[in-house]
């Protein structure tokens, strides 16, 4: 066991935080959505003209290449210096590997390079109102006619549906298959009349997600990932991905709040009180335990080649430990913690959704329980 | 950077779990137990493999090895439930090794180490003492008194045996501070003693959470295994949670303890407070996992239980420990 950087890492590290230090742009504005997104589209043109914004890609396809040890090194380092996210997030994260991992050549070279420059946004198309966790029960339909699919259906939970170009869409392609084999993947253009996106207002009153309407909107057959009929095994390659690529960026994000919830503790006076104390510590030590843990589980992926189902619990402690944090904020804010526009006040609401999205914390449990400790499916 | 063992430290896992496994089966632990001793032959064994002096430096007798082959060698012996002086031995050796003069060092350590003594430590402050784990039968003890520690013959203490309800290890509680004073780094030694608990402790609650998901798979009612309710798999699940983040915190304190002893303080109380609060958790859980024949005293569930419950009561509680997180963690 040696968790000391080994030379090239060190060399690594040193070489990420002068970079950033040298080129960071600072806080997002607040308060006007576009201009934010703006922003962190031009932060993220900066990093891929410098190679970082596909730290996890492969050199091939324009990304830096980075092992897992450096890529936790380059999140670990975005947090500490408190940088925003890049503006291509979901394209980064899962659009790209995936169709990295599945794509075609003609795929990889039309779709990769706006990616990373953050010049196409791309936005995914998988939970339905009435296929949430039973993901694999949606009922979007694709139908092929004269070598052009025609969807029609209704997504949700469409995180900058109103922004992307490209829609990571999850589609039935065969009704009467069993529910799993049915579904295939495509690449939906959003720019086209027969998609409409309309804003899903959420309980913090802004709309970061969207709902998606499709009225037999085309894609071409090109525009397919995978076999047809093959796109629930692509689909869990995107969300494996999602869950490795940000869980480092997680854990980032909870240490920075708890620096703030100790300031604010310190700036009330409160941090003698010994309720307090208990509660600050029990989250500084679940936030310590979800970092190790990812790293005890990246020297296992860099072993064995693939995360393991242990990963969820990553996904169930971010979402624990965030909740109980920002409970535990907006309380010591007093009325401030509850003002809207406040920033405790929004982060405390916003956590809510941490233990639905992306798998909610009963689902994971249900993985856990099956896959790693082995119990009968569970119901 | 490799956050595993690496294949020495995994052939020591294979050893004491094959070791501890074959010496120390639940009949075993209920024999002991019930006759609240310790078997002589079996620590004679322990100590040739050179398991109380693991952390040992060679020139006082021992291994030469770290925290994180004895945190190896505890998490098993956790894991066994085994009764023997281990923890009382090496935990004492721990504090000599970090404290202790050449004197103190040169006199205790070679002989804790091969087994010829066997160690204590425990605590006296302000009237609120903690139990000292394996005093009745021990040579040399620990005693911290709220200033430091000191380190005493166990014939120059008074003390008083306990019988807590764990019967797998012996306790007593001592009534003054005596013996000499250890006028070393006293913190260094008593944070390891806190990583060294916390690494039975994730033992614990590994076994009892493996003892809960067999019977989950076995046991049928309404027609089906109880393991596939929802209600008992997520339980199960939090489980594994508490577990996982206990041994995650564990080991990056051994590791800390022998790579970059600044961070050890507040890793060391961050690693005991919570395998105190998860290895309880974990074996109450199993233990209505278990239903009513876990509360039968025919079943072995609560040796673990009670072993998990009482270690509370030797360096510090949960409570205490998070409150040592806070101060280090910018409370004050």
């Amino acid at each position: 066991m040696d968790l000391t950087l080994t030379p090239s890492e060190a060399e690594f590290q040193a070489e990420v935080r002068e970079w950033l230090e040298a080129n960071h742009p600072g806080p997002a504005p607040e308060g006007d959505d576009a201009a934010e997104f703006e922003f962190r589209r031009a932060w993220q043109r900066k990093m891929h003209e410098a190679g970082w914004a596909g730290i996890s890609w492969p050199e091939e396809y324009g990304g830096k290449g980075a092992s897992l040890i450096e890529q936790a090194i380059f999140n670990e380092e975005i947090g500490r210096q408190r940088a925003p996210m890049p503006a291509n997030v979901l394209g980064l994260v899962m659009g790209g590997p995936v169709v990295i991992a599945h794509g075609r050549e003609d795929q990889k070279e039309r779709y990769l390079d706006p990616i990373l420059s953050g010049e196409e946004i791309w936005c995914q198309g998988f939970s339905e109102p009435e296929s949430g966790s039973d993901l694999a029960s949606l009922k979007t339909r694709a139908v092929k006619a004269n070598g052009t699919w025609k969807v029609t259906g209704q997504k949700v939970w469409t995180t900058y549906a109103h922004e992307a170009k490209w829609c990571m869409l999850l589609a039935r392609t065969d009704q009467d298959a069993p529910k799993h084999k049915g579904i295939t993947y495509f690449i939906l253009d959003m720019d086209q009349p027969s998609v409409e996106v309309r804003p899903l207002r959420q309980i913090t009153g802004e709309a970061e997600f969207n709902e998606i309407f499709m009225e037999e909107a085309e894609v071409p057959e090109g525009n397919v990932i995978g076999e047809v009929g093959g796109g629930w095994q692509v689909a869990i390659t995107t969300l494996m991905f999602e869950r490795a690529g940000l869980g480092a960026v997680a854990v980032m994000g909870l240490k920075r709040s708890l620096e703030d919830l100790i300031e604010l503790i310190r700036s009330k006076g409160l941090e003698g009180d010994p309720i307090l104390r208990q509660k600050v510590a029990a989250l500084q030590t679940g936030i310590e335990a979800m970092r190790l843990g990812g790293l005890r589980a990246l020297t296992m992926t860099m072993k064995t080649g693939i995360p393991g189902p242990e990963g969820s619990l990553g996904k169930w402690q971010w979402a624990q430990y965030n909740q109980g944090l920002t409970e535990l904020a907006s309380e010591v804010a007093g009325p401030e913690g509850v003002t809207v526009g406040s920033d405790w006040s929004y982060r405390f609401l916003r956590s809510r959704a941490n233990s639905i999205e992306g798998g909610t914390t009963e689902v994971l449990q249900n993985i856990i329980a099956e896959r790693v400790l082995g119990l009968p499916r569970l119901r | 950077m490799n956050f595993d063992f690496d294949d020495t430290q995994q052939e020591i896992k294979s050893t004491a779990r094959n070791f501890l496994g074959s010496r120390f089966k639940p009949e075993k632990v209920r024999e002991l137990a019930e006759s609240r001793s310790y078997d002589a032959d079996l620590y004679r064994q322990i100590a040739e493999l050179g398991w109380p002096g693991i952390a040992v430096s060679e020139e006082d007798g021992g291994q030469g090895l770290g925290m994180v082959e004895l945190v190896i060698l505890l998490e098993e012996s956790g894991y066994a439930c085994a009764p023997s002086p281990l923890l009382g031995s090496a935990g004492a050796a721990l504090v000599i090794s970090a404290a202790g003069s050449d004197a103190q060092r040169s006199e205790w350590l070679p002989k804790l180490a091969s087994g010829e003594a066997t160690g204590s430590f425990g605590g006296v402050a302000d009237g609120a003492g903690t139990l000292f784990c394996d005093l009745p039968t021990a040579d040399v003890a620990v005693v911290f008194d709220g200033e430091g520690a000191l380190l005493a013959p166990a014939s120059d203490l008074d003390f008083e045996p306990v019988e807590s309800i764990d019967a797998t290890r012996s306790y007593a509680t001592v009534s003054a501070p005596a013996g000499e004073r250890l006028e070393g780094d006293v913190d260094a030694g008593r944070d390891r003693l806190a990583v060294a608990i916390a690494a039975e402790l994730t033992g614990i609650g590994q076994r009892a959470m493996e003892m809960a998901v067999e019977y989950a798979r076995e046991r049928h009612q309404f027609g089906r295994p109880i393991g596939a309710y929802q209600a008992v798999g997520h339980r199960c699940a939090a489980m594994l949670l508490g577990v996982e983040e206990s041994r995650s915190l564990t080991y990056y304190a051994a590791w800390a303890a022998d790579a970059e002893p600044e961070s050890l303080p507040l890793a060391a109380a961050m690693a005991n407070g919570r395998a105190l609060d998860a290895a309880w958790e974990t074996s109450a859980s199993a233990l209505q996992v278990f239903g009513g024949i876990g509360f039968t005293w025919e079943h072995d569930l609560q040796f673990w239980l009670k072993r998990a419950r009482v270690a509370r009561a030797i360096l510090g509680s949960p409570r205490e420990h998070r409150d040592r997180v806070a101060a280090l963690s910018g409370l004050g």
